[in-house]
């Protein structure tokens, strides 16, 4: 590792914690700057290393382990808000600033960015635009590609390439943010980000109420989504088998007490309360998490064929996104086999719904994490020219890439 | 260029299509050399009209057999020379292809042909309380398969976004020529992401799947009048500074109110030096407590029109939407231009293109999207005096050196096209366009598909990456010009 220590980047050694998918790194690498990131991937590049970037480390055990990871690089000491220009309603800040961190900033200011973390703690900008985690308000204000206006990365040779900008209406160029956005650390490094803001909302309000069958919750999330008073968020939260449904709405705004109020009569059930769910937007277990995207209209079929699988549900029927946890009584029992079996028959069901079954995590690496991927080829033409040495996260995404 | 490959590619085209959908006749070439940006102008080599995904896919395979560049056209709208033909190519022009295939409203989307026009779309969901959001301007001709190439924002994108974030899925036609669909819900890269806004050098869109929004339940149109754009900016930053985010907030200056007026009378107060049009729109509890608070940031406005019914809406709007053709009623010739600066140095930047305006002896109508920061000056001048149209382009690029000094964009909607590639690499550096041309010599790795737009001076895809030393290969052999 002398490479890495010529760089005058500080390293330390790895030890078992820092393991990815238990592939145990020879170094950590901790950059503090842009220029930093460069210089590592540089070394990295020269003497063949793969690396496997991290921000909090809450979601480094999703997706397949890498084939190979020699240097870990920990962007924790990028945590700078750049720039929170609040009067243009956008934000730059590095890729190793803690969510949470990057609210409170602009909290301060009575801005936010709408994007909802499911880990309350942790969760860094770039590690949560490198996994795309949508969260409930997706619905209304699209996910982290929708929000994110410009980027900084550094590619896996070092070079530093930026595209879009800190204005929301850009179109000159590429959008690299897109592509980065979701990928899982295998074309290189985020390593700055700029958003899109909204004002904090004046008001929020949830409508909570209990359903007992598929059907009911399927019926009410059709209302909500075509509603016209514009409910921010629709989340389901369900532990499987014979238990009932809770769905939860949110209203933010302008009378949100008023369009809450009246989203409670249109459903005819429920009750509106300050206060979200203790669910709300959570993952609670992501030893195994599935996410199953699906037309929204199907979501009652979806329910129904995710009933007999003993997972447990949370997520937008009406944005046609959910997650899928072990349920209570499942933790611990399922197989190896038994699992790939339930996931294949997930895709069973869900592929003539129009629907997806991708396995976020799992420790078993002989389940198919993916399931079809109609551009793959492209995919990979992507990845090569990005990363023709497989150096960045290498057979951490879609058909081994 | 024009020569044997394109004579063998064109005998080849009529073997794939029927004989009416193959244009080689100058004169009808003609018709096709330039888009909405009329001062680029080429006759393309052959023109296609295909009607079918297979068709497109058939004609691009034989462009890649013959080694002949290809430019896809939908209703030739665009204002950046995106879809300026090449001599040496094909145009394949996406006209015929007008079905709106599915209308899927319980999953609020719509699946449509590349050449169904921006408002079919609306106007086939519209009386079941449905709408497709993005409008750019050009809505009633221009085609949503354009849109996706140059990802159209529109006067009500400050809310909703831009087509980027309406588009569920496309079906393309790879610059190989291969059928690839590219959707929203699919694991992997956002390869839909990167496509869109990719202004045709990507491949070409043959399907759309686009979001439907539901009608919000009310709307308020006010249009404030001010004495000067000043007092009309400050406006601005109270709106957004109130936590509203209405669905528009559009600006007019005196010349471009005064065409206006000439061109359709739409009889704005008289007097302003400032016109604001600002909309709002939602639920209406919410619509009713926003309009309340614009009202008293609005108040040092000497004249305020409220509209909450379509009629008086459209009222408000026709001076808005008619000022880019209505500048034509008080100078010969113009320019449109199309910037980003970030919203708070608006009073900065307008103020400069005053000076400049005043500098070079041309007149600058601004009308923009001042919820956003996206200018739109009008840059007039008088093609008959010699020299003004070199001042004018002059001022022009001047402008959008100002939008890059401030920390903005030089363009907002437009595009890049042919007529900003020069521009890019004051926007961004040589390392930021080769990381962008990675993506293209993934998709496009001979350089066929709508070549010598965006990029001023393109990677050659099996260079390898790294410093790049001496004069550029495509430079040197007279292919590119380095800016």
């Amino acid at each position: 590792m002398e490479g890495l220590e010529k760089t005058g980047v500080t390293v330390r050694e790895a030890g078992p914690d820092d393991a990815v998918g238990g592939v145990r790194p020879s170094v950590v690498a901790l950059p503090e700057s842009v220029e930093e990131i460069s210089a590592v991937l540089r070394a990295c590049a020269e003497h063949d290393l793969a690396v496997v970037p991290a921000g909090g480390g809450t979601k480094l055990h999703w997706g397949p382990p890498p084939e190979r990871c020699d240097v870990l690089l920990d962007l924790c000491c990028l945590n700078e808000v750049i720039e929170h220009a609040a009067g243009d309603l956008v934000v730059k800040a590095q890729a190793g600033l803690t969510m949470d961190a990057l609210a409170d900033a602009l909290a301060a200011q009575g801005q936010e960015l709408a994007l909802d973390v499911p880990f309350a703690e942790g969760a860094t900008v770039g590690g949560t635009l490198a996994a795309a985690t949508a969260g409930p308000r997706a619905f209304r204000y699209g996910t982290a590609r929708d929000l994110l206006i410009g980027i900084t990365v550094v590619l896996p040779d070092g070079t530093v390439a930026k595209s879009g900008g800190r204005v929301v209406k850009n179109v000159a160029g590429y959008d690299l943010g897109k592509l980065f956005t979701g990928s899982y650390g295998t074309l290189g490094v985020i390593a700055e980000a700029t958003f899109r803001l909204h004002p904090l909302p004046a008001d929020r309000r949830y409508v909570v109420a209990g359903f007992a069958s598929h059907e009911r919750v399927q019926e009410a999330a059709a209302m909500l989504a075509a509603s016209q008073a514009e409910p921010s968020a629709v989340e389901l939260d369900w532990p499987g088998g014979d238990a009932p449904f809770t769905l939860a709405v949110l209203v933010e705004g302008s009378a949100a007490g008023q369009r809450a109020e009246a989203l409670r009569e249109a459903m005819g059930a429920g009750t509106v309360t300050d206060e979200a769910p203790a669910w709300w937007g959570l993952i609670t277990d992501d030893e195994v998490l599935l996410e199953l995207r699906f037309p929204p209209a199907r979501a009652g079929e979806v329910l129904e064929a995710v009933r007999g699988t003993g997972f447990a549900l949370r997520g937008s029927p009406v944005a046609g996104r959910v997650r899928l946890e072990l349920g209570a009584q499942l933790s611990g029992a399922m197989t190896a086999t038994g699992f790939a079996g339930v996931v294949s028959g997930l895709r069973e069901r869900l592929a003539p719904l129009g629907g997806r079954v991708t396995v976020l995590a799992a420790p078993d690496e002989s389940v198919d994490r993916w399931g079809p991927v109609s551009a793959l080829p492209l995919m990979r033409r992507v990845k090569e020219r990005f990363d023709p040495g497989r150096r960045m996260s290498p057979g951490r995404f879609v058909g081994g890439i | 260029m024009v020569g044997k490959p394109l004579d063998e590619l064109t005998a080849a085209l009529h073997a794939l299509l029927p004989a009416d959908s193959v244009i080689t006749d100058p004169v009808r070439l003609r018709t096709y050399e330039c888009d909405g940006l009329t001062y680029h102008r080429a006759t393309p080599g052959v023109v296609v009209l295909p009607e079918t995904a297979e068709q497109i896919s058939g004609v691009v395979r034989a462009c890649n057999d013959f080694g002949v560049p290809f430019v896809a056209r939908g209703s030739g709208t665009g204002l950046s020379g995106g879809a300026l033909p090449r001599e040496d190519g094909v145009l394949i022009v996406t006209s015929k292809m007008r079905r709106v295939l599915e209308i899927d409203l319980p999953n609020h989307r719509a699946v449509v042909e590349p050449g169904v026009t921006n408002l079919a779309i609306t106007e086939a969901v519209r009386d079941q309380g449905y709408y497709y959001a993005p409008d750019p301007s050009s809505q009633q001709i221009c085609s949503i398969g354009g849109n996706v190439a140059e990802n159209s924002g529109g006067a009500h994108c400050l809310k909703y976004g831009f087509t980027v974030n309406h588009i569920e899925a496309c079906e393309i036609v790879t610059p190989d020529g291969d059928l690839v669909t590219l959707d929203r819900m699919d694991p992997g890269y956002d390869l839909l992401g990167a496509f869109i806004g990719s202004e045709g050098t990507l491949g070409i869109a043959t399907k759309i799947t686009v979001r439907l929004s539901r009608t919000p339940e009310s709307v308020i149109t006010v249009l404030a009048a001010y004495e000067s754009i000043e007092q009309g900016g400050q406006a601005v930053s109270a709106i957004i500074g109130a936590g509203i985010v209405p669905a528009a907030i559009e600006m007019m200056d005196a010349l471009s109110i005064e065409a206006a007026e000439a061109a359709v009378s739409c009889s704005y107060p008289e007097g302003a030096g400032a016109v604001l049009i600002v909309e709002l729109d939602g639920p209406v509890q919410e619509v009713v407590r926003q309009f309340e608070r614009l009202q008293e940031i609005c108040s040092g406005a000497f004249e305020l029109r409220v509209a909450d019914d379509p009629a008086e809406r459209a009222a408000i709007w026709r001076g808005r939407k008619s000022a880019f053709a209505a500048v034509g009623r008080i100078s010969p010739a113009y320019i449109v231009q199309d910037g980003v600066v970030p919203r708070t140095s608006l009073p900065k930047v307008l103020a400069a293109i005053d000076r400049l305006s005043q500098e070079y002896g041309i007149r600058v109508a601004n009308v923009f999207h001042a919820g956003d920061g996206n200018l739109h000056p009008l840059v007039l001048f008088d093609d008959a005096e010699p020299g003004a149209g070199e001042r004018a382009e002059a001022v022009s690029g001047a402008i959008l050196d100002l939008c890059i000094e401030h920390g903005g964009s030089i363009t907002g909607e437009h595009g890049v096209g042919a007529d900003k590639a020069k521009y890019m690499p004051k926007m961004f550096s040589a390392d930021d366009l080769d990381t962008m041309q990675l993506v293209r010599c993934a998709f496009d790795p001979k350089n066929l598909s709508n070549p010598g737009k965006i990029f001023p001076t393109p990677r050659l895809c099996g260079e390898v990456p790294g410093v790049r030393k001496g004069v550029h290969p495509l430079v040197a052999s007279g292919q590119a010009e380095q800016f």
